[in-house]
């Protein structure tokens, strides 16, 4: 409203139709009509529905029940650690690949066109086909991977079969098809790093890994934080990837908590099912918002 | 680095890239040529004769024509949401950063939170459910707006502000009201991150699956994601078949990224470079 004020102030004899502020809070409204009642109300409802035994028409009380049920369940809690596990290992190799190849694709390295649209494709295509075209790939006896393995005598593991392997092998698609994304955005960052640094660095005589070390990784900082942001939310709620590949199996041992739910849900348990969800929720907001305060605070100055 | 070693690392990195990132696509164009029996070996080569014509009619034909009905649900899901989004997309950021408020910051809130929080989801199919819009395309529309949103805001607020006040005083000056001055002057000039909200969104809603998963069960309401994850059991043996479909949804995104690789980019990477 200041700004109306200001306006009327300087011209005290326009009529008071214009004098409203050309930027009406009801600008907000159609987008906060449909986010408000799609996302913020069934977000706020899950907190109640959460403490239900719910078939959808009616609901019974139980208080902390489905919550008390969630960690008592090896399997369900095993789907937390395998989404813990699952976030960082995907996040941390996206930040260290990412980092590799974007400084790889700004230096003169030849084709160097043909190789960034190459590592960017697959973050365009569907999750599904990827995770179809890799489960053919990865089969223990007959995948194109193994039997490649096995031209140079080295006998490959059962990438999706093996309990041990298959949480891994699911991370590393999501990494195949991730990376990309990554990459582009250290290209930006480094791009946007003044070249002067590393003419001055150069004069006072370093080498490429001292340069690496002090200048590229410091003043790529903002590509970093927003990696590791990127990465990490999309990690906690992976749910495409890991169902199209394994469906959590084999047994439970690559389930996470977005499968979780979802199997909850399948099977008609809605109150647990919106527990899972909570719990969602609050590992992704504490895991989140600490860290991304704490690498926004610590900007270099430039 | 020396001529020499700038060779032989230009070439290694063409070398393993090929390996890494292509042949997954080059095994997928292969499997698809071939016919049901050798297609089963799941080999990587050459096919000894072409049936990609075959596979293609056979993928369509499949379950009545489920996948042509498909395209067309992904098509009206892809092309509404979009057009919701941007417009109200960018009503919101145009707002959000030319009146900072108390209210702006509280929606700025929202917006971060819906950016960063997964959707809780069944109660959400039981405010549609109570809504009838429970397994309709409407409904489905309406969630990837709510979805969506924030991403959008976002870009549309940052570009916003390379946009001079002066040119909404004149405006208003001129006698152009709120709705005036926001589709006759600002929308225009917002164009080039219109584009990129349309071609990063667009990717995601054809290519999201989740969502129909959940909002959009039913036959007559697949979508072409989904259709993928229905045929991956009815065509466990039919890999000919199985990577035809990977192959025809590949070539929507495909398209997209030959002709807007330059918008993709910047709309992905529009947070990695502050200050």
């Amino acid at each position: 409203m200041t700004l109306a004020t200001d306006a009327a102030a300087g011209r005290p004899s326009v009529p008071r139709r214009s004098i409203r502020t050309p930027y009406p809070t009801w600008f907000f409204l159609p987008a906060a009509v449909i986010y408000g009642v799609l996302f913020l109300f069934p977000t706020l409802a899950s907190l109640f529905f959460s403490m239900t035994r719910w078939t959808l028409f009616n609901w019974t009380f139980i208080g902390f029940g489905n919550f008390i049920q969630f960690f008592n369940e090896p399997f369900l809690v095993g789907g937390l650690i395998n989404t813990l596990i699952y976030a960082t290992l995907t996040s941390g190799l996206k930040v260290v690949l990412g980092l590799l190849f974007g400084v790889l694709l700004t230096s003169e390295i030849w084709a160097r066109d043909y190789l960034r649209s190459v590592v960017f494709f697959p973050v365009l295509v569907s999750t599904v086909g990827v995770g179809i075209t890799f489960t053919v790939l990865m089969h223990p006896t007959e995948g194109l991977i193994n039997e490649s393995l096995a031209l140079i005598g080295v006998r490959g593991p059962g990438w999706l079969t093996d309990p041990r392997l298959a949480l891994i092998s699911v991370a590393l698609v999501d990494v195949w098809k991730g990376v990309g994304l990554a990459t582009v955005i250290y290209i930006a960052g480094i791009v946007s790093i003044p070249r002067d640094y590393y003419e001055a660095a150069r004069i006072d005589g370093t080498n490429s890994m001292q340069r690496f070390w002090n200048i590229t990784l410091p003043l790529a900082r903002p590509a970093t934080v927003t990696v590791v942001l990127l990465s990490l939310i999309g990690g906690l709620r992976s749910f495409d990837l890991i169902w199209s590949m394994t469906r959590g199996g084999p047994g439970f041992t690559s389930d996470v908590i977005a499968s979780v739910i979802y199997k909850q849900y399948q099977a008609g348990f809605y109150g647990l099912s919106t527990a899972g969800n909570v719990v969602l929720f609050i590992l992704v907001a504490l895991i989140i918002v600490p860290l991304s305060i704490f690498l926004n605070s610590r900007e270099v100055s430039r | 680095m020396s001529p020499q070693r700038q060779y032989i690392s230009g070439v290694l990195a063409i070398l393993v890239s090929t390996v890494v990132f292509v042949i997954p696509f080059i095994f997928i164009l292969l499997t698809a040529l071939k016919d049901k029996k050798e297609a089963s070996l799941r080999t990587f080569s050459w096919p000894t004769s072409f049936h990609i014509w075959d596979n293609l009619v056979q993928v369509i034909k499949a379950r009545d024509y489920m996948l042509l009905t498909a395209f067309v649900n992904s098509t009206i899901l892809t092309v509404a949401s979009v057009a919701l989004m941007v417009v109200f997309g960018a009503m919101v950021g145009f707002v959000l950063q030319r009146r900072p408020s108390i209210w702006t910051s509280i929606a700025g809130f929202f917006v971060l939170v819906g950016l960063i929080m997964p959707p809780a989801v069944v109660p959400t199919i039981w405010v549609l459910q109570s809504l009838g819009l429970f397994k309709t395309l409407h409904g489905m529309i309406l969630i990837e707006v709510a979805y969506g949103l924030s991403f959008s805001i976002l870009l549309f607020r940052a570009f916003v502000a390379t946009i001079p006040r002066e040119l909404d005083e004149a405006a208003t000056i001129d006698g152009a009201g709120s709705l005036q001055l926001f589709f006759r002057i600002i929308l225009p000039l917002l164009k080039p991150v219109v584009v990129t909200v349309i071609v990063v969104q667009s990717v995601a809603i054809f290519n999201d699956f989740t969502n129909p998963l959940y909002y959009l069960p039913g036959k007559q309401n697949v979508t072409v994601q989904l259709t993928l994850y229905n045929f991956q059991s009815m065509f466990d043996t039919s890999y000919n078949l199985l990577f035809t479909n990977v192959l025809l949804i590949t070539i929507p995104p495909l398209i997209v990224f030959l002709f807007f690789n330059r918008q993709i980019v910047a709309g992905m990477t529009a947070g990695a470079v502050k200050g």
